[in-house]
Parts: structure tokens; C-alpha cells; sequence
């Protein structure tokens, strides 16, 4: 008997605008101006508050954080393209998309100097939105849980998760492609492949051509999109969640970027890789080619680009004096989140804690 | 003697294990060419290559299963979890396999093999970076929980570890890791599991600490002891099998005694102690056994954490309640 083939595969790249800003006319996307202005503003305004956090860093001013500069556009696409009733369920780099859903801020600092009020974000906000996930790959699994809700409740929404390429190594991954799968679940599952778990580069992260690829062994649409296009971001996106609304299931996109910082402020990525490589990808990060994208539309010139990053900074100014500024909370207050109702017995430990707080600042 | 930090004896344990014995390798991620982000793994890639220094995939139930296969294989891995807040996605492998395998095949098969992780707070680090979880791991029968308090008890511990014939948890101290320097001997010293370590003798009072609470234990301690009293400090190094002689001789010797422990209270490993008291040396007790310990709250993030974890001055006050009792 001949062998026979039973199925072939193929996986798509996407790229709207490339490098240089020069754009496909074709596959861009139906946007109106203030769209386009509001997408980059988001990313620049990601990329200032990044920028000053390095600072602030630096200082000691703010603990531990990792950067996301370079990694502006997928998730503020993302957010653009997304409705308010969709779940934003994001890992820890997706500052853009956070901000554009209106994380204030003031929550992303407090949040990085160690205070759990920064998880507490404006009720509109917060509702649908999960938590930074630091356990890798963890929140794959929420955002397929939380597409069955939407599904059983009938709501004409999707789940849209993040997770590094990295965290396509962990089973989580795989069984939130497959639960999602099996359930035809409204969910995207936005890879963003950085090129780097810390020290790994993504060639000993995976054997896969493509991270995209993975999506085809559960049954799972899947697409690879330029991550630093924030055009082919949106259509892929788009798409996504059309097919999400319509309940034919996920889609795994991967969305080809580069990590341009350190991990985290921790890192010293000289151990690892080469300047010429971060340069290389200096080259193809987002903003340039967005603005020049923006200008051969009319829409953007060198006075707009200073006022708006003079406007950004000032924003950001505002917000770390009003976090500087703000005193500190309660030290007690994890004493009444352990659970919905206190128990007697964590209560006696909460009036130990207290009066020890006493008898240590009194002395 | 060289003046090692805890970071530098464990690297040296590792190093001088890996040149001794070809089966011990070193695997997990970022181990290899980075070094580990705490430097611990530093120059064994260098030295050893990238079959002994293995960068794994992302992965923490993939890297303890696969040390298992390596293990029951003939090899000795040496596994690390990046942060002990990431350890629980093996702990499926752990329970199921590594502690069990042993019992499982009645001695045929067996796993040895040691799992690093760097534990516990006070670095100022993100969300499950600071978790003391010792009991969590001292709790499955099969598996030894070992934590040092020194470079120099880090290094014999480790070399224990890696030769012991079952499965160990290696905890570091991840705020011990550079605070401070010990004189490491040039020459091999091993110190055997499962047994603890008198710190400084005494006949008034036994403390019991253990990790990185052994530093403010000390100072607690130092400060009492200069009131007059005899203390007998007692640096537990393994978490399970638990050495309950060394500790019931003491309070069978002293009737008092104060445990200070790190991680939340209730279920824990100072719980244990004071069971194993109750068993042994209860009718001796001249006042009931203190625990200082963290609170049952999930951790604070690390705004808050300095005020969670029993500081030197808590812990003096708690001895001389106990003395007073
Ligand atoms: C389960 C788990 N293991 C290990 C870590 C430590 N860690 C944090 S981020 C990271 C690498 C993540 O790489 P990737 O998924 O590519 O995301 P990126 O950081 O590049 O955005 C590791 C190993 C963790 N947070 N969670
Ligand atoms: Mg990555």
C-alpha cells in the first residue's frame, strides 16, 4: 500500500509596513485617522513610562520590572482592536495594551514598587482585565476558562492572551491551546516571540520553524504577523476576534518582535548576546516606522511628534510625583484579603502583627 | 581559607562535584550560558560544556521529569528551579515520581537527584519571588528538604546532596546568597543530611532557626546572651528527616524553647518541632513552646514584606518572654 498524505499545512507571515515605513496598500487595514493616532500615541506613551521606569529604577525609586520597549505594538494593537467587553489577559509586557485599556499610570509604579494597590485598578477597567501573571504561561489556561464563560453566557466576546516565546515551552501553553480548541472557545493567544526567554534565545526554546506552527497540531488557526507592524498587529487581531464573535474557536498568533532592554532590571543581557543583534532590531522597532507611516499620510510631522512626546512626558512626570507623593498604605491590609470573611484565627494573628508593629516602632 | 559568599561555596560545591564525578550535570534555565540569573551555575558551562551545563526549555514539571529519567539512568542531575515560587509546576513530578520511586519498585529503581531553588524574602523582588515553602516540600514522604544558613554549611550540604542515593530539595536562602562571607576550607567537607547543627551551647533556653533566619537569630540570641543567659542555638540545615534528637536533648536540657521560622505559621515546620517536643520531652517544659514565625497571609509584596518577616528585634522580645514565662 502507498503511504498517503492526510493533511499538509502551511503557516502565513503577515507584514502591512515594513522596516523603512513602506506600506502594502493592499492589506491596510480600514482605519480612520484618529484610530491611527490613537494607536501610536498608546505605543509612545508605553514607551516613555517604560523609559522613565529604567530611570526610576536605576534610582531605586522602583524595584524590580521588565521593560517592553520594542514590544509596543502587539498588545496596543491588540487593545485598539478589541472591545470593552472582550478580557484583556495579559503576562508582564504588555504595558501598551494595558495603558490604552486605561490602566492609570500611577498603578503600573505602584504596582513595581511593591505594593498590591497597583493590581487595583478603576472598576471599568479592571473588570476585564486580569492581573500581571508572573508565573509563567499560567494566564493561558484563565483566558481559554474565561472564552468557555463567555461562550455558555452567550456574550458576543473573546478572551485575548498574551505570553512570551518562552512560555510556549511550558504544558500550560499546550493545554490552553488544546482546552480553547476543544471547546472552539472565543480566545486569541497572542505569542509574542522576543527572541529571548532571559538567556535562552528562541532557537533552544523550540525546534518549531515557526511558534505559529504549534497552533495547527490542536486544531487552532494560527498566523505569524510582524510584531513591530502594529498594522499587521491590528488585521491579524482583527480577524481573530471576528472569528472568535462568530464561535468558530481560537487563534494562535504569533507576533515576531525583539525584547530591546534587559529581561528585567536584573538582567545583564551582555552575558549572553551581542550589541550588533540589539542593534539590528533597533532598526525594525515600531515607532519609526509607524510615524513615517503617519507622516506619508499627512497625518504626522516633527512638531506633532515633539508636542505629543512633551505632552507624554509631562503626563508621566504628573504621575510619579502623585506616586511619590502618595503615603504609604496600611502595612496590615493583607490581613483582610486572606479570604471573604475573616476567620478568628487569622484575626489573632492580625492583633499580634499589630501590636508587635507597636512595640517595634515604639522602641 | 578563601572568604566565600553563599553564591560562590555553592558554585564551588557544584564544580568541584562535577569534576569528581562525570554523571553530575547541571540543568535548568538560564544555567548554562548566563550562569543562572543569581550567578550560582557561573563558569560550569565554560568548564563542563553544554551537555553538563544544560539551558533547558521553559519548562519546571519538563526539567524535574526529565532529571528523573537521568537520574534512574545512571546520571546525577543537579536541577534548578529559577525562583522556589515557580517549583509548584514540578511538583506534580515530585510528588508522583521522584519521592516515590524508590518505594515504588522496593529499592529497582531509585532517583537520585538534587532540585535547587532559591527561597524566601527580604531581596525586594516581584510577586512569588519571596515565599518560604519548606514545609510544603518537607511534607511528602521520600523527598529530603535540605537548607543551609552559611557559604560554608551551603557547600558541604550541597556535596551531601548531589551524593545522597535519594531525592533532595536544596532551598537556598536567596538573602543569604551575598550578605555576607565565610571562610570556605580548600578541602572537601561534607556535612551529613538529616542532621542538625548546635550554633552555640547553652543550658537556659534552645532556639531553633534555620535559613536565612539564622542571621537575625544570632543577633537576637548574642543580645540576650549578654543579660546572663545560656542559650543553645540550634541550626536545623535538613527540614526532613528531621534531627527531633538533637533538638529534644537540648530542651530535655534547658525546659524552654523558641522557634523561629520565616515561612507562615500554621502547618509548618516550627508546628512539627513542637509536636516531636510533645512526643519526647513534654514533662520537661517549663513554659510552652514559642513560635516566631511569618503570619497565615499570602505574602505581602515586598512594600510590605520587611514587617512579615519576624525581624531581630521580635525575635529578642519572644526569647524573653520565654525566659520569663
Ligand atoms: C513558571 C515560571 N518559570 C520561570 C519564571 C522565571 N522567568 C520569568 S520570565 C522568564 C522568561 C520568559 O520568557 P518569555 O516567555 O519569552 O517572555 P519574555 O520575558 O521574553 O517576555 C522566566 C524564565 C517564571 N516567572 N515563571
Ligand atoms: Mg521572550
Amino acid at each position: 500500500m502507498p503511504r498517503k498524505t492526510l493533511a499538509e499545512f502551511k503557516v502565513e507571515h503577515l507584514q502591512v509596513l515594513d522596516e523603512n515605513g513602506k506600506l502594502d496598500k493592499e492589506l491596510e487595514p480600514d482605519l480612520a485617522d484618529g484610530d491611527l493616532l490613537r494607536l501610536y500615541r498608546g505605543m509612545v506613551r508605553a514607551r516613555e513610562l517604560d523609559q522613565r521606569m529604567l530611570k526610576l529604577q536605576r534610582q531605586g525609586r522602583i524595584g524590580t520590572f521588565g521593560p517592553c520597549t520594542g514590544q509596543e505594538a502587539p498588545s496596543t494593537a491588540a487593545a485598539l482592536a478589541m472591545q470593552d467587553d472582550d478580557w484583556f489577559v495579559g503576562a508582564f509586557r504588555e504595558l501598551g495594551g494595558r495603558l490604552f485599556r486605561g490602566e492609570p499610570l500611577t498603578n503600573t509604579l505602584f504596582y513595581y514598587n511593591g505594593w498590591e494597590e497597583g493590581n487595583v485598578l478603576p472598576k471599568e477597567v479592571g473588570r476585564r482585565m486580569t492581573p500581571l501573571a508572573v508565573v509563567v504561561g499560567t494566564q493561558i489556561l484563565h483566558a481559554a476558562g474565561i472564552g468557555y464563560a463567555l461562550k455558555l453566557k452567550g456574550e458576543k466576546a473573546a478572551a485575548v492572551t498574551f505570553c512570551g516565546d518562552g512560555a510556549t515551552s511550558e504544558g500550560d501553553f499546550h493545554e490552553g491551546l488544546n482546552f480553547a480548541a476543544v471547546w472552539q472557545a472565543p480566545v486569541v493567544f497572542i505569542s509574542q516571540n522576543n527572541q529571548w526567554a532571559i538567556s535562552i534565545p528562541r532557537e533552544k526554546q523550540t525546534r518549531s520553524e515557526t511558534i505559529a506552527q504549534k497552533g495547527i497540531a490542536y486544531g487552532v488557526p494560527c498566523i505569524q504577523v510582524d510584531g513591530n507592524d502594529a498594522l499587521a498587529c491590528y488585521v491579524a487581531i482583527k480577524e481573530a476576534l471576528e472569528r472568535a464573535y462568530r464561535g468558530e474557536g481560537p487563534t494562535l498568533i504569533e507576533a515576531v518582535t525583539y525584547r530591546l532592554m534587559m529581561h528585567t532590571t536584573a538582567d545583564d543581557p551582555t552575558k549572553y548576546r551581542t550589541k550588533d543583534q540589539e542593534d539590528v532590531w533597533w532598526q525594525k522597532e515600531p515607532l519609526i516606522r509607524f510615524q513615517k507611516y503617519l507622516s506619508a499620510k499627512g497625518l504626522w510631522d516633527d512638531a506633532k511628534e515633539e508636542a505629543l512626546r512633551e505632552e507624554l512626558r509631562a503626563e508621566v512626570d504628573t504621575a510619579v510625583k502623585e506616586f511619590e507623593a502618595t503615603a504609604p498604605w496600611p502595612l496590615d491590609r493583607p490581613f483582610d484579603h486572606v479570604f471573604a470573611e475573616t476567620h478568628p484565627s487569622i484575626e489573632k494573628q492580625h492583633q499580634e502583627y499589630l501590636a508587635a508593629l507597636k512595640e517595634e516602632s515604639d522602641a | 581559607m578563601p572568604k566565600l559568599t553563599m553564591v560562590q561555596a555553592i558554585n564551588l560545591a557544584l564544580k568541584e562535584e562535577m569534576a569528581r564525578d562525570d554523571r553530575v550535570l547541571v540543568m535548568g534555565e538560564d544555567v548554562g550560558v548566563d550562569g543562572g540569573v543569581f550567578r550560582v551555575t557561573d563558569g560550569l558551562h565554560e568548564e563542563f560544556g553544554e551537555s553538563r551545563s544544560i539551558d533547558t526549555p521553559l519548562a519546571e514539571s519538563g526539567i524535574l521529569g526529565t532529571a528523573i529519567g537521568m537520574a534512574m539512568a545512571g546520571l546525577r542531575p543537579v536541577a534548578e528551579m529559577q525562583f522556589s515560587g515557580f517549583s509548584y509546576l514540578m511538583i506534580g513530578q515530585w510528588e508522583g515520581n521522584a519521592t516515590r520511586m524508590r518505594s515504588r519498585t522496593q529499592g529497582q529503581h531509585t532517583c537520585p537527584l538534587v532540585v535547587r531553588m532559591p527561597y524566601g524574602g527580604g531581596v525586594r523582588a516581584l510577586e512569588h519571588h519571596s515565599e518560604s515553602r519548606e514545609a510544603t516540600y518537607a511534607h511528602f514522604p521520600g523527598g529530603k528538604v535540605v537548607i543551609p544558613s552559611g557559604p560554608r554549611n551551603a557547600r558541604a550540604l550541597m556535596l551531601a546532596a548531589i551524593r545522597d542515593p535519594d531525592p533532595v530539595v536544596f532551598m537556598e536562602p536567596k538573602h543569604s546568597y551575598r550578605s555576607f562571607r565565610e571562610d570556605v576550607p580548600e578541602t572537601e567537607e561534607v556535612l551529613p543530611l538529616g542532621q542538625a547543627h548546635v550554633e552555640r551551647e547553652g543550658d537556659d533556653l534552645t532556639v531553633v532557626a534555620w535559613g536565612a533566619m539564622m542571621r537575625p537569630t544570632i543577633k537576637a540570641v548574642d543580645a540576650v546572651a549578654k543579660t546572663g543567659v545560656s542559650i543553645e542555638l540550634i541550626d536545623l540545615l535538613t527540614i526532613s528527616p528531621l534531627d527531633s534528637d538533637t533538638i529534644c536533648r537540648s530542651v530535655q536540657k534547658t525546659g524552654r524553647c523558641v522557634i523561629v521560622q520565616e515561612a507562615p505559621r500554621s502547618f509548618g515546620v516550627a508546628s512539627e518541632i513542637i509536636a516531636r517536643i510533645n512526643d519526647e520531652v513534654l514533662l520537661y517544659l517549663e513554659a510552652p513552646v514559642k513560635r516566631l514565625t511569618g503570619y497565615d497571609v499570602v505574602t505581602p509584596y515586598f512594600g510590605r514584606e520587611k514587617s512579615y518577616i519576624p525581624p531581630a528585634a521580635r525575635i529578642e522580645n519572644g526569647l524573653r518572654e520565654t525566659l520569663d514565662f
